[in-house]
């Protein structure tokens, strides 16, 4: 009988040599005339494994990691498609303790099936919430995704059943939903993994929104820089339209949703929601004022739902698990799980779904195992390159939206990217403002002219001795509070939690130069 | 006013001659496309694609068929970093520059880059082999730091290994 090998083909694993372990995999079993069947999974985000190969056994899937080419001849003597011991064994897949202790809901099925096939994703729950769907009505479906407290998990986490609601009660010929696949955040890769590894999901996601509140089209805007997902994505629409859970008549419902992937081109604005409605416009992604609501004048000047990917992505099992189901994980107003992905500097980065209240030290010290170079850990960024720079006095923050809005961070998209000992704060402090600068959309002065400004004082600030450090750190506070509350969206008004988060925790990093020169 | 001349002249505002590589290249991507809500994104990624650069000499053209300004289109292309307008490189190597990549030694790897071909962000070395493109996150952050070559997604990489990959390159 054929075993079945699992070599993933998510982007990050592909970056560490999968494709040359699958071809190294399929010649050996050809030259050992063994009859084996490969299966291209999803990661199961464990990168410190990657490649990471999986070989089901009667018992259940057995892992081997981190595989390169080279080791395969060695994993064939070792008997490993009979789960036989060698050095990179890790046992079975479901009891390695990282994986073990979480709780994946969204990605309940991501690392486990082939992201190509439908009836893969039918045998492991798939489609049980739109089946669910298709029996209630519009404001059901809506009323279902209010009550299981889902929040939005592209950063704002404004809660979707409201925005469904809005959508739902506004009259129009045509809405829109809109998938924001635009994950520019650095130190976040949970959408990637989502629509590389189980992007029917997504469309089943999609498809639920598009039925509660009336859309018959969809749009999925996506990054350039995920040409993997741009295939996955694609391949997994033809066979949803194929099979009709797609089209002018979604499993027999006589309603119509339809889906379709637009490519971005690079420019980080465009994952502020009105920015992309601009760029799926065709126009540049400038800012929109608001109001009104992109729920009710969105898309073409529809009204529009849009929502981030993992979102979207766990409408799903609250359909199909009902909304109690899903509340009754987290923590406060932070209901259910949050994929938390863990990036930079440590020892064992990866994919982490657990439910909201877990600490930030936890998810560093007992997932994250310490830092990759082995040195202290000195400050954490949360929340991609608007979030705040958290010191290690912190760290017993619990994961949850107002607990980091209380220490004047926010979660965001759930990445936390740990830097060590070797890091100058007042670099990052100045990058962040280098950032806003290049990725401005122009339309609001804070924003355009306030980032310039950023980099020029701190650049002064570290330039000079203690009075002129005192002078300019006055003056780049006060431009920060101009940045906080004038800029029209997120990346003027969020640029100053980096800044003032390291100025506040790291003074000793801004010493100007005659100061440091002296001390 | 009935419109008198020369039939063989050009129109006013008709457009200026372009190479027919171009011209034809457009009207392809233009001719699949256009009737797109939006198209104007997808139209550019289109003629990217087929001629690997947005020219300056297509922007007439592209505004003509899409019935939008020359500086709409211009506009677009402008404001964001994935369009150029000059040719690349045969190759185009992106390196992360944010910060999950920054706090596993990016900046060094940077540098190493830079000046291992020999040029700076935006500029193709002089063999015309490979041009430099910066980019803020490649979603790799669990594997960083992160560089993607063309469509190829490389993590963890150092300078070693940079170095190797580009001696197996050119052989």
């Amino acid at each position: 009988m054929s075993i079945t090998v699992y070599v993933p083909m998510d982007a990050g694993s592909l970056s560490l040599g999968a494709e040359a372990v699958v071809t190294a995999i399929a010649a050996e079993a050809k030259r050992r005339d063994l009859d084996i069947t490969i299966v291209r999974n999803g990661s199961r985000g464990l990168y410190w494994l990657e490649p990471m190969v999986e070989v089901a056994t009667p018992e259940g899937r057995v892992a081997f990691g981190p595989v390169q080419a080279d080791d395969v001849a060695a994993l064939f003597d070792a008997d490993f498609l009979h789960a036989g011991n060698h050095a990179s064994s890790l046992g079975l897949t479901e009891d390695i303790g990282y994986l073990k202790s979480q709780q994946r809901l969204t990605f309940a099925r991501v690392g486990i099936v082939d992201p190509r096939s439908l009836d893969d994703y039918r045998a492991h729950g798939g489609y049980h919430g739109l089946e669910n769907a298709l029996g209630m009505s519009g404001a059901e479906v809506v009323q279902a995704v209010t009550d299981s407290g889902l929040r939005g998990r592209g950063g704002a986490a404004f809660p979707a059943g409201i925005k469904w609601k809005t959508c739902m009660d506004a009259q129009a010929s045509q809405k829109y939903i809109v998938c924001n696949a635009d994950e520019g955040d650095s130190g976040t890769y949970a959408d990637r993994m989502v629509m590389e590894g189980d992007p029917f999901v997504l469309i089943e996601g999609m498809t639920i929104a598009g039925l509660a509140v009336g859309a018959t089209h969809g749009y999925i805007y996506l990054r350039v820089e995920y040409p993997h997902a741009q295939r996955a994505l694609e391949s997994a629409i033809q066979t949803a339209e194929a099979a009709g859970y797609l089209g002018d008549d979604v499993r027999g419902s006589g309603k119509a949703f339809h889906l379709e992937v637009r490519m971005a081109a690079g420019a980080y604005i465009c994952g502020e929601e009105t920015s992309l409605l601009e760029s799926l416009e065709g126009k540049r992604g400038q800012v929109r004022f608001k109001p009104p609501l992109p729920a009710i004048e969105g898309l073409f000047g529809k009204p529009t739902v849009i929502n981030n990917v993992v979102t979207l992505a766990t409408v799903p099992i609250i359909l199909d698990q009902g909304a109690a189901f899903y509340r009754d994980y987290g923590m406060g107003r932070s209901r259910g799980t949050l994929p938390m992905q863990l990036a930079g500097n440590l020892k064992r980065a990866g994919l982490v779904e657990r439910a909201f209240g877990l600490t930030l030290r936890e998810l560093i010290e007992d997932y994250g195992g310490g830092t990759a170079t082995g040195k202290p850990v000195r400050a954490v960024q949360v929340g991609g390159p608007l979030g705040a720079y958290i010191p290690i006095s912190q760290l017993d923050t619990p994961i949850d939206y107002e607990a980091f809005i209380a220490i004047g961070g926010m979660l965001g998209h759930g990445g936390i990217v740990v830097f060590d000992d070797s890091v100058d704060m007042a670099a990052q402090a100045r990058y962040a403002m280098e950032f806003c600068a290049i990725e401005s959309c122009g339309k609001c002065t804070p924003c355009r002219i306030g980032s310039t400004r950023g980099v020029e004082v701190i650049d002064r600030l570290k330039a000079g001795d203690t009075a002129e450090r005192d002078r300019n750190e006055v003056l780049l506070r006060d431009l920060c509070q101009t940045m906080l509350g004038g800029s029209l969206c997120a990346l003027g008004g969020m640029a100053p939690f980096p800044v003032l988060s390291a100025l506040d925790h790291f003074p000793e990093d801004f010493a100007g130069a005659a100061e440091a020169a002296t001390s | 006013m009935k419109h008198a001349g020369n039939p063989n002249e050009p129109r006013r505002g008709s457009l200026p001659d372009i190479p027919e590589e171009i011209r034809a290249a457009v009207l392809d991507v233009t001719g699949r496309l256009k009737d797109l809500p939006g198209a104007l994104l997808p139209v550019l990624h289109g003629v990217q694609q087929a001629l690997g650069y947005v020219p300056e000499l297509s922007v007439p053209l592209i505004a003509r068929e899409l019935n939008l300004s020359r500086a709409d289109v211009h506009g677009v292309i402008t404001f964001y970093h994935f369009f150029r307008n000059k040719p690349s490189g045969k190759r185009v190597i992106f390196v992360c520059r944010a910060e999950s990549c920054q706090a596993m030694g990016a900046v060094a790897l940077e540098q190493h880059i830079k000046q291992r071909l020999g040029v700076d962000f935006h500029e193709t070395t002089v063999d015309g082999a490979y041009t430099l493109e910066p980019v803020y996150c490649l979603g790799n952050c669990a594997c960083s730091p992160a560089i993607m070559v063309d469509d190829e997604l490389k993590g963890r990489v150092t300078p070693k290994q940079f170095d190797a990959w580009l001696a197996a390159e050119a052989t």
